[in-house]
């Protein structure tokens, strides 16, 4: 791509770049830590976690008001348009993708007192890497403007979606076994269910790459695996 | 697991043009070269223009579309070096014919130029000027009725009703470049050719400008050449950008500034020109 004749703007949208590099960085990080404190019952890092978020709500704040101040002064067009209004919503799913880190270590600090079973906990860390995996990848591809890589992450969400499930069946059966187990498995599900909207997000992240670097929206369904909104385990009748 | 098509496969077996024409068109130009001396400034220019709508023509200084603009109406018979090859129809016949008159023709073409210019008579006389000697009106009351709708239809008529035997020169430019455009919408043409009507305007003056296309193409065919983008975008459905002499892209205005096809298109509009 050839350089603007105006080298501050070309500058600027260089920096709306670095900036989602930055967040990306820190949403990667946070949905990592996020994991860490709950498996280490470390509640203090739970709360280091938590406060972190505050930063990429900062640079999505940041952003924003330069993507603003770009479209008033800049009047950007064509690759430009996109690549402004992309950095737009790429920035607002990485902050979700931050409010839920935050949530999975709010829940880290409200159970980090209980025992969990012996490998309960292995379905979440599979989660938390593809998870964390799936957002390293699709921010790869932003940075490359790759969009084959961005829909090889679009179409992987489905793995992630699979993974949810079997912990969500995993869960409800620990659950049924024994009642005490209820109060520390709400909040696994609800983590497990923190973990797979990021998965979401990150999709929603690939297709905003396909139209920056394409222009188009990726065509048909994204193929989707979450099935546990129609799941139902009943308890055995005695 | 139902394995659905690919979706990127299913895009790239999109050809890659752009909406096509809804509007019949009016003006199709085909193969056209235009030449001063021995210098080529068009070459093979093919493009069709869809009636009743705003067409603009951008590019950069010199790409040559200020001179297929003068094409349309043969502006530019008046330069002895130019040379104009190729066909150019307006609905479907041939305005480069030898039987054809000139004069007739700029009466269905009409254009307004950068620099308002009206003629030193009064508001009235410009207007009137056209039909009086195309004898288009049978009486004083008929013409009277010609000025006054052309200059409501230019969005001037509540600005000088008062004084339409003030002389036309003493308007502000932005009322006097909708005196131009009332002069030529007066003898009823088919088609108005805009050749920056607005880089000598204020941008108030040039809104008025932008609102009276806006209202125009409903009945005119309108093409227009300018320099600001923002314009172009705004004013326009349609969308050709010219570089070097060539008709690099035509499409609809959305697809030009959102997603052009031709990496030269997408330099230009973006700035990055070198």
């Amino acid at each position: 791509m050839s350089e603007h004749i105006v080298k501050s703007y070309e500058q600027e949208l260089t920096g709306l770049d670095d900036k989602i590099s930055q967040m990306g960085g820190l949403a990667e990080q946070l949905v990592g830590e996020a994991f860490d404190s709950l498996a280490s019952h470390n509640p203090a890092r739970a709360r280091a976690t938590v406060a972190s978020d505050a930063t990429i709500d900062l640079l999505h704040r940041e952003l924003e008001e330069q993507v603003i101040l770009m479209i008033a002064r800049r009047q950007p067009l064509a690759n430009d348009l996109r690549q402004v209004i992309s950095v737009l919503k790429v920035a607002g799913e990485l902050e979700r993708v931050g409010d839920l880190a935050k949530n999975v270590a709010k829940r880290a600090q409200a159970i980090s007192g209980e025992t969990h079973p012996k490998g309960l906990l292995t379905g979440l860390q599979h989660m938390t890497d593809l998870a964390s995996r799936q957002l390293k990848d699709v921010l790869d591809a932003y940075v490359a403007r790759n969009p084959e890589r961005a829909m090889q992450v679009w179409r992987q969400d489905e793995n992630l979606d699979a993974v949810y499930n079997s912990v969500f069946r995993e869960l409800l059966t620990y659950m049924m076994e024994d009642p005490r187990n209820i109060g520390l498995c709400t909040h696994l599900l609800f983590v497990a269910k923190n973990l797979e909207r990021i998965g979401d997000h990150t999709t929603n992240i690939a297709e905003t790459v396909t139209y920056m670097t394409r222009g188009s929206l990726p065509e048909g369904e994204r193929p989707k695996g979450d099935l546990t909104s129609s799941t139902l385990m009943s308890v055995p009748h005695r | 697991m139902d394995m659905r098509p690919d979706p990127l496969v299913m895009m790239t077996t999109q050809a890659p043009t752009h909406a096509t024409l809804s509007a019949p068109t009016k003006v199709a130009a085909k193969n056209v070269n235009v030449f001063y001396g021995a210098k080529q400034a068009l070459t093979n220019v093919s493009v069709e223009i869809p009636e009743k709508s705003v067409t603009a023509f951008i590019g950069p200084s010199g790409c040559g579309k200020s001179t297929f603009l003068r094409c349309i109406n043969r502006m530019n018979d008046t330069v002895d070096s130019c040379r104009v090859e190729g066909l150019i129809q307006i609905d479907g016949k041939d305005i480069y014919d030898p039987a054809l008159d000139p004069v007739q023709l700029r009466a269905r073409v009409g254009m307004v130029f950068q620099k308002p210019n009206p003629f030193p008579k009064s508001v009235y006389d410009n207007v009137a000027y056209g039909p009086r000697i195309h004898g288009l009106s049978r009486s004083k009351a008929e013409l009277d009725q010609i000025v006054e709708q052309s200059l409501r239809k230019a969005s001037l008529w509540e600005e000088v009703k008062d004084r339409l035997s003030d002389s036309g020169t003493g308007l502000s430019g932005g009322q006097q470049q909708r005196l131009c455009i009332a002069r030529t919408i007066a003898i009823n043409p088919e088609i108005i050719l805009m050749d920056e009507p607005c880089s000598a305007l204020d941008p108030i003056a040039t809104a008025r400008i932008e609102e009276l296309m806006e209202e125009l193409r409903k009945n005119f065919t309108m093409i227009i050449v300018t320099h600001s983008m923002q314009q172009a975008a705004r004013v326009s459905q349609r969308t050709a950008f010219f570089h070097l002499g060539i008709l690099v892209e035509t499409g609809s205005t959305s697809d030009i500034f959102t997603n052009p096809v031709d990496k030269r298109t997408q330099d230009y509009i973006t700035g990055r020109f070198g």
